[in-house]
């Protein structure tokens, strides 16, 4: 077998084996489902506890016309009672105590008494009701008042609400419905997600390097494999664990959202009209879309995604990711190889991560501003153009941009591979040497 | 037949030079001990064998012609320092480098089994490395270095971090190994080990090789001319009787007899000291006194650097 090959193979299982691996890859959409569902959850269940509410109306204004909803009932008591109940409000079934005063009108003020802090629903729900009672009240004596006919009428058919949808006007003339906050989520969640796997991966083959140079194990292996094959089957070998992990948190989310969905009972109607959705057959069913506004929320959605260069995103999203991870990793491979303990590492590693830090860095302002001068150089610099560059695509980039940003990042690649290979085959078989830049500049000149 | 043979070989580093024109020849079936003081050239050598680093000038041999890269599967490594991942369990490591030595899975997990039974270390194969003692490390690795029944097996250091018993298993070893046939280069500072098991010597010192021969041979060269003489009765004023030629190093009483330490100043002839003992006393035993490796090794490298 090739022995490439088998290094490769060894990286990979032993990555792929280890406890933490799996720990890690398991919890992460487990914990990512927990912090979106669990609130929800317990939003859900806590809302059907049965409470009452002593109400002292001082203003006679409410009366009969304040009431509560479902789980939240209304008593009124008169004053003397209320007097006593505010004493030992514990003692009584009352969970609290609204005192409305006799000058709402003017303070626009009223009291809610009670032991335990009132969650949230409850006074949200008072406070709202009490407005609404007022404004209208307050609506009709002016239309009393004024005597136009039908004002109410009238008033009502002022109101309105506009939803603004931002066109894309295609080179053909044709304009698209498109959405500006999903073009930049998205770029920005691509552009997270490459920086997360090249810093986390690159630094994991580092650490190879340096475990492998350290032990001792590259004298014993460096008889059977060539330095060049040795660092790019653990390049390689680490960059599938990567990517095995980020497949099975793909699958395993897709397991937890529906396996969830169905748990906390959504609506299993809805549930089947996004499906139905998702197959352009069932498109036309509009009976079915307009009985859920949620489907439409979603028809909306999919229909601005569809706007997106998806093959452009999909296609440079591979490339850029691939492409981010073996420049860095080959660079952070030299360094590895150049040093002899995790401390010596700090001062190469800074240098070398840099730009991954300023691009993530920079996301905001270019998100801002996706044409700009800072926007263009920075996504053609080929240290930082992995992460830009992806999240300036979801706007929209010109052919050439693109194209000339590739190609940049290849040539890089190739020259930072023949020069990392350079720096590990001295680097890694060298001890005892504080190694600096001007060290490793000697070592790229060496013929061997 | 001559296996592998280095000449002329130079390394330099930076001002330093390791090795100054050091050549060495080892015979098919031979143990050849490599010795130095520290930081004398002899890690460089083995790694310029390895072909972890390349010489600066010289060549070098195997089986008789010009070595190739791929000459290395011969050769079996077994380094001073550990070199195993610690992380990873003892039985797939072990398989991991049998194979990258070039054995099929098959025929490495053979006999890889059979080294195991052997050193009675069945019980660690799922074990990781760094569970093991620094002895027990040292176990695992020297079968990685033989486990492809390498032409030559280079040892840096083997013993260190074992025990007497486990020394004594690992001795077994290697001469069972010279038994079947292997030719081993064996680079140590334990001089008892050295006589134990090597034939022939070739010994650095400050960059350069100073001596080079068979053990015998050099113990015969480097020996002081040195008598011990038991003898029976009364003790016996030698002052007279050995006035030239002769120095006299001890003379003490034993539990029954008398001991003479002598050294034979021109070493001509031992039977010349024989005859004028013989006259005077009645001799147990008469016997030379051949120097150690140890001696040796102190002897030439301190007249070395007289030099």
């Amino acid at each position: 077998m090739n022995k490439a090959i088998l290094v490769l193979k060894r990286e990979y299982l032993t990555r792929v084996k280890k406890k933490s691996f799996i720990v890690t890859t398991l919890l992460m959409p487990v914990l990512m489902a927990a912090i979106f569902i669990i609130p929800t959850y317990l939003g859900m269940s806590d809302d059907k506890k049965e409470r009452t509410i002593a109400v002292y109306d001082e203003s006679s204004l409410f009366l009969d016309q304040l009431k509560g909803n479902e789980y939240t009932k209304l008593v009124f008591v008169p004053r003397e009672e209320y007097e006593q109940i505010k004493k030992k409000q514990k003692e009584t079934a009352y969970y609290a105590l609204l005192y409305i005063p006799a000058n709402i009108l003017v303070s626009n003020r009223a009291q809610l008494f009670s032991e335990k802090q009132v969650t949230f629903d409850v006074s949200n729900l008072l406070e709202n009701r009490i407005e609404d009672i007022i404004e209208r009240d307050k609506r009709n004596k002016v239309i009393e008042e004024t005597g136009v006919p039908d004002l109410e009428k009238k008033l009502a058919a002022t109101s309105t609400d506009i939803k603004l949808s931002t066109l894309k006007i295609e080179a053909e003339g044709k304009a698209k419905e498109s959405s500006s906050v999903l073009v930049g989520v998205m770029g920005y969640i691509m552009g997270f997600l490459i920086y997360m796997f090249m810093f986390m991966y690159g630094m994991m083959v580092m650490r190879g390097v340096m475990e492998e140079k350290s032990s001792r194990v590259v004298e014993v292996i460096i008889s059977s494999v060539k330095p060049v094959q040795l660092m790019f089957g653990k390049i390689i070998g680490i960059a599938l664990v990567g990517l095995t992990q980020i497949a099975l948190w793909i699958l395993l989310g897709f397991i937890i959202v529906t396996g969830l969905g169905m748990f906390l009972g959504v609506d299993a109607g809805q549930m089947q009209q996004a499906q139905n959705l998702m197959n352009p057959d069932m498109m036309g069913n509009a009976a079915q879309l307009a009985t859920s506004g949620s489907a439409n929320k979603y028809q909306e959605m999919m229909e601005m995604a569809g706007t997106l260069p998806v093959f452009t995103i999909l296609f440079s999203f591979v490339f850029y990711f691939l492409g981010g991870y073996l420049l860095y990793s080959s660079l952070l491979a030299a360094v590895g190889s150049a040093v002899d303990s995790e401390e010596d590492s700090q001062q190469l590693v800074f240098p070398v991560i840099l730009p991954l830090i300023l691009s993530i860095m920079l996301l905001f302002p270019i998100a801002k501003n996706p044409e700009g001068p800072l926007a263009f150089w920075t996504s053609m610099i080929p240290f930082t153009s992995p992460i830009i560059m992806l999240a300036r695509i979801p706007y929209g980039i010109p052919w050439w941009e693109l194209a000339l940003s590739m190609f940049l990042l290849v040539i890089t690649i190739i020259g930072a591979i023949w020069m990392a290979a350079k720096i590990y085959r001295t680097g890694i078989l060298m001890y005892g040497k504080k190694v600096n830049m001007k060290e490793i500049i000697k070592w790229l000149r060496y013929r061997n | 037949m001559v296996l592998f043979s280095a000449q002329d070989v130079i390394k330099d580093y930076a001002a330093h030079r390791a090795l100054d024109r050091v050549s060495i020849s080892v015979e098919e079936g031979q143990v050849h001990g490599l010795l130095g003081p520290n930081g004398a050239g002899k890690t460089t050598l083995i790694r310029i064998i390895n072909q972890i680093t390349a010489p600066d000038q010289g060549e070098l041999f195997f089986e008789g012609r010009p070595m190739r890269a791929s000459d290395i599967h011969q050769i079996g490594y077994l380094p001073e320092e550990r070199g195993l991942y610690k992380k990873m369990k003892v039985g797939e490591q072990a398989l991991y480098f049998a194979q990258l030595k070039g054995l099929s899975k098959r025929d490495a997990l053979k006999s890889l089994k059979v080294w195991f039974e052997k050193f009675e270390i069945q019980a660690w194969w799922n074990k990781k490395v760094e569970e093991l003692s620094k002895g027990m490390q040292q176990k695992v690795q020297f079968i990685i270095t033989v486990v492809h029944k390498p032409k030559l097996l280079i040892f840096d250091e083997p013993f260190s971090g074992f025990d007497p018993i486990n020394t004594n298993l690992l001795k077994q070893e290697i001469l069972n190994l010279r038994k079947e046939g292997a030719t081993i280069i064996f680079s140590t500072h334990n001089m008892a080990s050295v006589e134990e098991i090597c034939d022939h010597i070739s010994l650095i010192n400050k960059s350069k090789k100073i001596v080079d021969g068979p053990i015998h041979e050099l113990k015969e060269h480097y020996k002081n001319h040195v008598f011990e003489i038991q003898y029976k009765g009364e003790t016996y004023d030698f002052t007279r009787l050995l006035e030239a030629d002769f120095r006299i190093i001890e003379h003490r009483q034993a539990e029954r007899n008398n001991v003479l330490k002598v050294q034979h100043l021109n070493g001509k002839s031992n039977n010349e000291l024989l005859q004028k003992l013989m006259q005077q006393i009645e001799i147990i035993s008469f016997q030379e006194i051949i120097p150690s490796m140890n001696e040796v090794f102190i002897k030439v490298v301190e007249q070395a650097n007289q030099k």
